[in-house]
């Protein structure tokens, strides 16, 4: 592993380590030890695998030098220059600096996973206790366990983060306060920075140019809070003195170069609304640029202004949509396109020259208007015609989940179907009802009897699934949630596995990572659950066996599915 | 469906009906049979364009003879192209049906803008240049020399239509805008000339009103559709403002400008053919002394404009000498603006009649009576022998020969005003004339007397009786339905007075009052914090609403507005509100919310709906009476008061709350839609007021509901908006407000339905 091509920054003789005296070399990538009088590296940390350096204390007879790898190990070396303490501590010191400066640069790089992970352990403490339960018990391992859907939805989800909008009144909830002695203060936090940065574009490029070459971030600011463009009341002055005076006029560009762009819906499209009388001047042209008082001036430069906030908060918040749904659109733009060449067939010898962007809007409106005249409550749906019925052959099955099928091949009698029970207790009722109708019960009867039937009254002394929760210890609840979450986690892997009806999937994959969880579930029964059991047993006898005969009752029919199915598997090869 | 009306088989093509849908037909029906004209009343959202199609389309159908067409008449563009796409699902149920379809063409009318599809000249945005470059590329001489000269360029799709189409009809069917172009572009024929053609045979014809209303136009478009007809102007709640407009004229000094500009450019085109080619103003002073003006072939083409009086108005006379001649003619022209630029220069503002303005032109600069009535005529005459390629800028002097014209031609019902300056500015000169049509009829009159049934219909025609009389006419029925409900989903209220118990009006007191200012913000605020998705407020007018807002912002209002929904607010720049309004309708869908702040007959109130999500409520600030202290309204209120015995106040009243009705109207689209209505104004609660909303609000406006503040508003929104937050099903509606077959034809409910028909 001699990699003499690499730069040594910094070699120190006389270094001890496990008893052996070498020199200690810091090159770009690596740490490394060499043994006196040999060829071969004894000892090669990559700085990307350190974790820390730690040093010994000052007044320490031994000067050593430690480093921690991330997967825990560590080496330490201790420094024995033979011109005495001094001049080790000074050895020492050299290669501490060194390695401070270079650690940080490895460390982000490798790092970024591992602490996306911790992070998110650290966030989110279900994430967490799952961990605990099913990685640091050994049920499975830390690669299964960050590839399980729930995990990735967490993993994934944040990768694509949901951008917050804009709040429409950002601006006026900067409100000032008077400090006192005639000045205003403003409280700006990141928040809002980033909201004006978002939504105004303008700002953020001037915010570019001048902080912090030109001025200060504080200054900037203020400035911003002192000019118009904040203040919108005021008219815009043409000093080139005001910094954001440019702004205004950026802001009124784009909006500009927006509506240009922008097809206008034909419901909105007021210019196209009327037809004007040919050969006659319009109004635009009879009326002339109207002389325009201040006040007035004032009050349409802020509807302007209002506007075009409103339309630029809107814009900041659907950037983030509109570059999800980049692939949508397009693909949506392309099909118009070709319905329209279907639609307009070329004439006879003559070119179809129109703009292509107004034949491409021509479906879009059609669609617009029809949308427009529908009414939905003249016409019949003709949705419902079309949904497929569910067919079912046996509801109780749909009901119950596929469970009950495994179970009636083991314990047909144990549970009766309850839809049944439920019907026939209900015909009993009504029965009852129909012949003894003209005896009622009285009011106060009624009131006592619901009493009676309430949760605490005569008839509810049994215990039920409300008063459980009532007698479980929080403690203990909170240790039957945890196992609830990693049994059901588990669970689920196992339930992925099986085939599902026509999804052709290939089998040797998902056997394999079958009975790989369902052995995880074995021991998972194994080292959390019965554990939790005896716990349960010792401590509150009555309910010990009720409290997981749920889970345990999951996990049964999970095993036997899972023995059918191998079983069938068995056969088919 | 099919359904029989009072015998008519009618084919309605869905498979349930609302009652009043029903009824409202029952209603047409009466009038169709009677050839008589109607007024009709029915609630935005219950069906109204489909009823009428059905009805009339079915009964064209068994009676061929009685009626032979259907002119159906709407206000903007994209009403017009409803009005299609619903004819086309009739026809389509006609054919899956009847296994054929029947033999009917429906066709549209509308600008060269829409309908031009030349490569070069519909790249144009606006009209106006799309109509003067089609101009330059048909008009008949353009052609005349392009048979000389293979350089001059013509409109291709044109001649194609002109070799080929005239010969043959349209298939039956239904031709909207896009269909038109398309059949246009399939055969190389222009569509525009191609529906001018097909409207005249068509049975079904769907364009704007001015098609029907403006006699500029009317006389080149309409001129020869059929007695046997039926016209349905629909919307038609503004319909006098729109006969008034099309014989008013306004004149600025920029007009006075650039008909001058125009005159120069005239006067130097006659020198240069007078000089070249004498002959061919001879011949045109010929046909002059003839009177051969209207014998000559008209070409469609170079009609673009006809006479702005009413056809029956016209003189058939010949030209009158002193103008027969172009320059004496120029220089006449050159003499009446003149004398129009010394009447612009004024100090104060002058009213007269135009009979007070014709003796005055006769003894400042000589000009008589007659030859002004000409004055349009001769000019566009002039202009076609000058072979001008581009009339489109000749826009001005083209309006001022209008004027000529139709002041010496009508001297009852006109006034003229001249004011120095706008009131608000009293320091800055903006002279301008407005030669002003009072009475609305004028226009009218002749679409009443020329075709067999005229039926108004609209949303908002409250109170009925109202236009009977300023359009001078007598309808056959005139009815007003309601809306059968399943559930409340209007909810109308008055709120009178803020949380602070001082009373909001927007009189002209009070409006500027803080308090009242606060107290319409505070009641914006708590709206849009509890109520879901768009809100939209009418003002009363810009100037208001511009003052109230920045006021709101000085109170804070504005901030915590925002902090509930975004804030769109229309401006006078239509384009920049379209760009809020299509904005306001994302942020509606995205499920942020918005408030949208506009104004009442503006643009946004007349054309665009807020249905379901983008408008869950309304505010109507103020009552929107029209600026009172306008003169041109002022004579308008005196002329009808004279004239029609229409008292000031009533019609004032009159037409605030038509617009009222108008904007909270835009809520409501169908009754699967809900919305709140609120009309902030303690004068809405008087009778005189209320009465005169239409029947399906008042219905709902129960008296509790008339006095409220701020918070009791706010509390019974909220509770409703909870029961509108229900599921609602065909189930809940079936068999109230909505029926089948079996059910429209039980006799309970055509009891219920004939109830339900008010006649007045």
């Amino acid at each position: 592993m001699t990699t003499s091509s690499e730069d040594v920054l910094l070699s120190v003789g006389g270094v001890r380590y496990k008893k052996g005296d070498g020199t200690l070399y810091v090159m770009a990538q690596r740490l490394a030890w060499m043994l006196e009088n040999r060829d071969t590296v004894a000892v090669s940390h990559k700085y990307a695998d350190i974790k820390t350096q730690k040093i010994s204390p000052v007044g320490k007879p031994k000067v050593q030098l430690q480093v921690v790898l991330h997967d825990g190990t560590c080496s330490t070396f201790h420094f024995v220059n033979a011109a005495g303490a001094d001049a080790q501590a000074k050895d020492r010191d050299q290669v501490k600096m060194l390695l401070q400066n270079l650690l940080p640069k490895f460390k982000r790089q490798i790092d970024g996973e591992l602490e996306m992970k911790s992070r998110l352990l650290s966030l989110h403490p279900t994430l967490k206790h799952l961990y605990e339960d099913l990685v640091i018990s050994k049920v499975i391992n830390s690669e299964e366990y960050w590839n399980t859907p729930t995990l990735k939805t967490y993993t994934e989800s944040n990768n694509i983060k949901q951008e917050a909008g804009v709040s429409g009144a950002f601006l006026a909830d900067i409100q000032p306060q008077t400090d006192g002695c005639n000045g205003l203060k403003y409280n700006l936090t990141q928040d809002i920075i980033d909201a004006i940065f978002k939504t105004y574009p303008a700002v953020r490029k001037k915010h570019i140019d001048y902080v912090p070459n030109k001025m200060t971030e504080a200054e900037f600011w203020t400035k911003f809070f002192q000019s118009h463009y904040f203040h919108r009341d005021r008219i815009a002055s043409s000093s080139s003195k005001d910094l954001f005076g440019e702004c205004a006029k950026m802001d009124d560009q784009a909006i500009a170069s927006a509506m240009k762009h922008t097809t206008l819906d034909l419901t909105v499209d007021l210019p196209q609304f009327t037809e004007n009388i040919p050969m006659l001047p319009t109004e635009e042209d009879c009326a002339p640029e109207r002389d325009r008082g201040d006040n007035a001036s004032i009050h349409r430069n802020m509807i302007k202004r209002f506007n075009q906030h409103s339309i630029m908060v809107l814009k900041a918040s659907h950037k983030t949509n509109s570059s999800n749904n980049n692939n949508n659109s397009s693909n949506k733009t392309t099909n118009n396109n070709k319905v329209v060449e279907n639609g307009v067939k070329e004439s006879n010898g003559v070119g179809e020259k129109r703009p292509a962007e107004e034949s491409a809007e021509q479906p879009d409106k059609k669609k617009r208007i029809l949308e427009k005249l529908h009414y939905e409550d003249l016409e019949d749906r003709p949705g419902n015609e079309e949904a497929q019925e569910l067919k079912l052959s046996k509801i109780e099955r749909y009901l119950l989940g596929p469970s009950s099928q495994s179970h009636q091949t083991h314990t047909q009698t144990n549970n009766p179907p309850p839809l049944s029970a439920l019907a026939s207790i209900c015909q009993a009722w009504s029965s009852g009802q129909q012949c003894q109708r003209p005896v009622r019960v009285s009011a106060g009867a009624c009131v006592g009897a619901l009493g009676e039937l309430s949760p605490g009254g005569a008839l509810m002394r049994h215990h039920h699934a409300a008063s459980m929760a009532q007698l479980i210890p929080p403690d203990v609840k909170s240790e039957l949630h945890r196992i609830y979450l990693s049994g059901g986690e588990l669970l689920r892997e196992l339930w992925r596995c099986f085939p599902q009806p026509g999804a052709a999937a290939d089998t040797e994959d998902t056997s394999a990572r079958a009975e790989k969880f369902y052995e995880a579930l074995l021991r998972f029964r194994n080292v959390k659950l019965r554990p939790f059991e005896e716990k349960m047993l010792r401590d509150l006898t009555p309910l010990a066996t009720t409290l997981t005969r749920h889970m345990n009752q999951m996990i049964d029919t999970a095993c036997s599915k899972y023995a059918v199915w191998q079983q069938r598997q068995a056969k088919l090869r | 469906m099919k359904l029989t009306v009072d015998g008519l088989l009618v084919y309605f093509p869905y498979d349930y009906i609302y009652p009043e849908q029903y009824a409202y037909m029952l209603e047409l029906k009466r009038a169709l049979d009677a050839k008589g004209h109607g007024l009709l009343e029915m609630p935005s959202g219950t069906g109204k364009t489909i009823s009428l199609l059905s009805l009339i389309v079915a009964y064209m159908i068994h009676n061929p003879h009685h009626v032979r067409k259907l002119i159906y008449c709407s206000r903007t563009v994209p009403e017009i192209e409803k009005v299609l796409e619903e004819l086309k699902n009739l026809i389509k149920y006609y054919e899956k049906c009847q296994g054929e379809k029947p033999s009917i063409t429906g066709v549209v009318l509308t600008s060269r803008k829409n309908l031009c599809i030349h490569p070069e000249v519909s790249r144009e945005r606006e009209g106006k240049l799309v109509d003067g470059k089609c101009h330059s590329l048909t008009a008949s001489y353009i052609r005349d020399r392009h048979e000389s000269d293979n350089s001059v360029p013509i409109c291709q799709f044109y001649e194609g239509f002109n070799r080929e189409g005239k010969e043959s009809m349209l298939p039956y069917g239904v031709y909207t805008i896009d269909d038109m172009k398309q059949y246009g572009a399939d055969r190389n024929w222009c569509p525009y000339f191609l529906s001018r053609f097909a409207i005249i045979h068509a049975e079904i014809v769907v364009y704007s009103y001015h098609y029907l209303l403006d006699p500029k136009i009317a006389e080149v478009v309409s001129k020869e559709m059929h007695r046997e007809a039926v016209v349905v102007f629909d919307e038609a709640h503004n319909i006098d403002n729109v006969c008034i407009d099309s014989l008013s004229v306004k004149v600025t000094r920029r007009t006075i400008d650039r008909s001058t500009m125009a005159l120069q450019q005239l006067e130097k085109t006659v020198a240069q053919i007078r000089e070249a080619d004498a002959a061919r103003l001879t011949v045109e002073y010929e046909q002059m002394v003839e009177g051969l003006r209207q014998a000559a072939v008209q070409r469609e083409t170079d009609a673009v404009l006809g006479n702005p009086i009413l056809p029956d108005d016209v003189l058939n006379e010949v030209v009158p000498g002193n103008i027969r001649n172009a320059e004496h003619f120029l220089s006449f022209l050159k003499r009446f603006i003149e004398y129009i630029k010394t009447r612009l220069r004024i100090q104060h503002v002058v009213q007269e009649s135009p009979a007070g303005f014709l003796k005055d032109v006769q003894a400042r600069v000589c000009i008589e009576r007659k030859p002004l009535r000409f004055c349009a005529t001769r000019l566009s005459s002039l202009m076609k022998t000058l072979e001008i390629p581009d009339p489109s800028n000749f826009a001005s002097l083209t309006l001022i020969t209008h004027l000529a014209t139709l002041v010496s031609t009508y001297t009852k019902g006109f006034t003229i005003i001249i004011e120095p300056f706008d009131d608000k500015t009293p320091t800055v000169s903006n002279p301008i004339l407005h030669f002003s049509c009072m009475d609305s009829s004028i226009a009218m009159r002749p679409v009443f007397a020329r075709f067999q049934s005229v039926i108004i219909t609209s949303g908002t025609l409250s109170p009925l009786d109202m236009y009977p009389k300023i359009l001078d006419f007598n309808p056959v029925i005139m009815s007003s339905f309601t809306m059968t409900l399943a559930r409340p989903c209007i909810l109308p209220m008055i709120v009178s007075k803020g949380s602070d118990q001082v009373a909001i009006s927007s009189k002209y007191e009070t409006r500027e009052d803080v308090a009242v200012i606060r107290n319409y913000g505070q009641l914006l605020v708590e709206i849009s914090a509890s109520v879901p998705d768009g809100v939209v407020c009418f003002f009363t007018s810009y100037l208001y609403l511009e003052s109230v807002v920045g006021a709101w912002y000085d109170q804070g209002v504005v901030a915590s507005l925002q902090r509930h929904k975004l804030l769109f607010i229309e401006t006078q720049d239509s384009a920049e509100t379209s760009f809020a309004l299509i904005n306001y309708i994302k942020a509606c869908e995205s499920g942020r919310g918005a408030v949208l702040l506009s104004v009442a007959r503006g643009k946004v109130s007349e054309g665009v709906d807020f249905d379901h999500h983008l408008g869950r409520a309304v505010l109507m600030f103020g009552i929107p009476y029209v600026f009172t202290q306008s003169r041109i309204l002022k004579a308008r209120l005196d002329y009808l008061r004279d004239q029609f015995q229409i008292r000031e106040n009533d019609f004032l009243t009159f037409d605030a709350m038509r617009h009222a009705a108008q904007c909270v109207g835009r809520a409501l689209r169908g009754k699967t839609d809900y919305g709140i209505m609120i009309f902030a104004d303690k004068r809405f609660s008087r009778a005189d007021k209320r009465t005169k909303l239409p029947r399906w609000i008042q219905e709902h406006l129960k008296d509790s509901l008339c006095n409220l503040s701020t918070e009791e508003a706010v509390q019974i929104c909220k509770r409703w908006l909870r029961q509108m937050a229900q599921p609602f099903t065909r189930e809940d509606q079936l068999g109230v407000s909505l029926l089948t077959l079996a059910q429209l034809q039980s006799e309970e409910q055509q009891e219920k339905i004939e109830k339900q028909v008010i006649q007045k």
